[in-house]
């Protein structure tokens, strides 16, 4: 194996044309992910960090453009990919995981015709395998009896459930990065820490690198190596997840004193200034 | 029965059991919130917690039991006279606001139809209390932010002037920061008007920063009332609520080494 870097970005830009003139969501972003690294993402929404996301896919879409001076996975320029190139890279390298199950998953069709799908697509494989490994990969996510979950529909799961379909549909094609944009913000605190953990275990034990987007500090704190604070498309702070007490951006100590503690003394919880902005 | 002067509770539920269709989903619920008090009902998604409220507000017509609000025995459905007493606020503010109708529109709603005068001077003034600016006024939802929205459909709660108010989760479809406004406003209003809060989270953190007491649900039964004091330091007596409690990470300020052992160790 080599010493690069599983991920590198330099400069991403990422912006939308209104009739106001190009609006910048994204503006000069950079950052590099090791093999095996969990690197968190925070922000509040606006701030650009499910772009960031997308971007790394390159899942803009028109009117939307992304630019970038480098996008470099595994030795590999995404770049210059074609979208034909894009499309045997997307699942089978890196996946995403989106964070509502209810409106990623196919309403008609069966959890297990899903699953066996995400693995057709890069893979061929006879259909007596591939029922194995719908079988073993929705085992390993933790569903008792796979076998009549494969055969269920989407809406007759669990929003908790479903995001461990979408999980097993996400790792199936053995991807080396995974993605996760919000995966637990439609879940309860309970279902939360089970997701999350599925998600540790398998990406650590597959050596995977994984990127985790979400708006929840503590939350990223507790399963990332490393973590970037995005604010206004800008990363403000760049930390280790255990040094996150001792941030030293107003931006990101605003968001940490934000959040009620389990022992609330204060008597009203400071808020961020928005100056500029409309408020909320 | 007993007049609201003599008796104490604001909400006061007895062996509320409360079904949909054949299925019964909440049993055997007894609490009482005193007036004035914000009580906090905790518990996964589908313990029932929820359903309590939608029962209280007239929404879940099928229970058998005893629901009283300020003293008075609830009926079966959706009541006019109850509504000036109570309102509810809703978890998703995107879902909660007619689409076609301006903000103006929808909080002159309930004075109209309980026929209210000075609306217009009525509407002006809740927008300053909660918060929004008045150029908001003549605006659609979906012009506004998540915050906004959350802003407005607490307006319309408080519109004609109840003493009780069920929340049902009215943070949870919020960032952090919006979050944190949103609470200070609810607790803002319950200091200057008065209010009794009936709320429902799945957020402990939330729960410490905004209420008195709370229960806590699990499929359907409260398994324990608890002071909020109990968030201080897990002081729960049930091996559920302790479980919950430590799934939400627990109290990281009362103990430094437990800071540690959550932050996993990268190496």
């Amino acid at each position: 194996m080599t010493d690069a870097p599983l991920l590198e970005i330099e400069d991403l830009r990422v912006s939308f044309a209104t009739p106001k003139g190009p609006v910048e969501v994204v503006k000069g972003l950079s950052l590099s992910l090791g093999r095996e690294e969990r690197l968190g993402i925070v922000g509040e929404s606006g701030s650009g960090k499910s772009m960031t996301g997308r971007s790394i896919l390159r899942l803009i879409r028109a009117p939307g453009r992304q630019t970038a001076k480098t996008l470099r996975f595994d030795g590999l320029d995404l770049m210059a990919q074609s979208s034909r190139q894009m499309r045997q890279i997307r699942g089978a390298r890196i996946s995403m995981i989106m964070q509502d199950p209810k409106f990623s998953l196919n309403p008609v069709m069966t959890i297990g015709h899903q699953i066996a799908e995400a693995l057709q697509v890069h893979e061929n494989l006879p259909r007596r395998d591939l029922q194995a490994r719908v079988i073993e990969m929705l085992t390993s996510v933790r569903i008792n009896e796979p076998e009549r979950v494969a055969k269920m529909y989407p809406h007759e799961v669990s929003g908790g459930m479903g995001q461990r379909v979408m999980i097993a549909m996400m790792l199936i094609p053995r991807p080396q990065l995974l993605i996760a944009d919000e995966p637990t913000s439609a879940l309860d605190v309970s279902v939360q820490a089970q997701v999350l953990d599925l998600i540790e275990e398998l990406v650590t034990g597959n050596g995977m690198g994984l990127i985790l987007i979400s708006h929840d500090l503590n939350l990223v704190a507790r399963y990332c190596d490393r973590i970037l604070v995005m604010n206004g498309g800008e990363v403000v702070e760049a930390c280790a997840a255990r040094d996150l007490h001792k941030a030293t951006h107003p931006y990101t100590k605003g968001l940490l004193a934000a959040q009620p503690r389990m022992q609330e003394t204060r008597d009203e919880l400071p808020v961020l200034d928005r100056s500029g902005g409309a408020g909320t | 029965m007993s007049s609201p002067e003599s008796s104490q509770a604001a909400i006061s539920l007895k062996d509320l059991d409360i079904s949909y269709g054949d299925t019964k989903v909440v049993r055997d619920v007894s609490f009482d919130v005193a007036t004035g008090e914000s009580f906090a009902l905790v518990g996964e998604s589908g313990s029932g917690k929820s359903t309590v409220l939608k029962a209280i507000a007239g929404l879940a017509p099928d229970w058998t039991g005893e629901i009283s609000v300020l003293g008075k025995p609830r009926g079966h459905g959706t009541d006019r006279a109850f509504s000036e007493t109570c309102q509810m606020v809703f978890q998703d503010p995107y879902a909660s606001l007619h689409p076609r109708k301006t903000i103006d529109t929808v909080l002159s709603e309930p004075l109209a139809i309980h026929g209210i005068g000075k609306r217009s001077e009525k509407v002006v003034e809740m927008l300053g209390a909660v918060g929004l600016d008045q150029r908001f006024r003549f605006r659609f939802p979906h012009q506004l932010s998540g915050g906004q929205r959350q802003r407005v459909a607490i307006a319309r709660a408080l519109m004609l002037e109840p003493k009780v108010m069920l929340l049902d989760e009215p943070t949870s479809a919020l960032d952090v920061s919006v979050q944190a406004e949103i609470l200070n406003l609810l607790k803002r209003l319950r200091r200057e008007q008065g209010l009794t809060y009936l709320m429902v989270t799945h957020n402990l953190p939330v729960v410490s920063f905004m209420c008195d007491r709370m229960a806590v649900m699990n499929k359907g039964r409260i398994v324990e009332i608890a002071p909020k004091t109990a968030l201080y330091d897990g002081s729960f007596a049930d091996p559920y609520t302790r479980d919950l409690y430590a799934a939400s990470g627990g109290n990281p300020d009362a103990d430094p080494e437990g800071t540690a052992s959550h932050l996993k160790d990268p190496a």
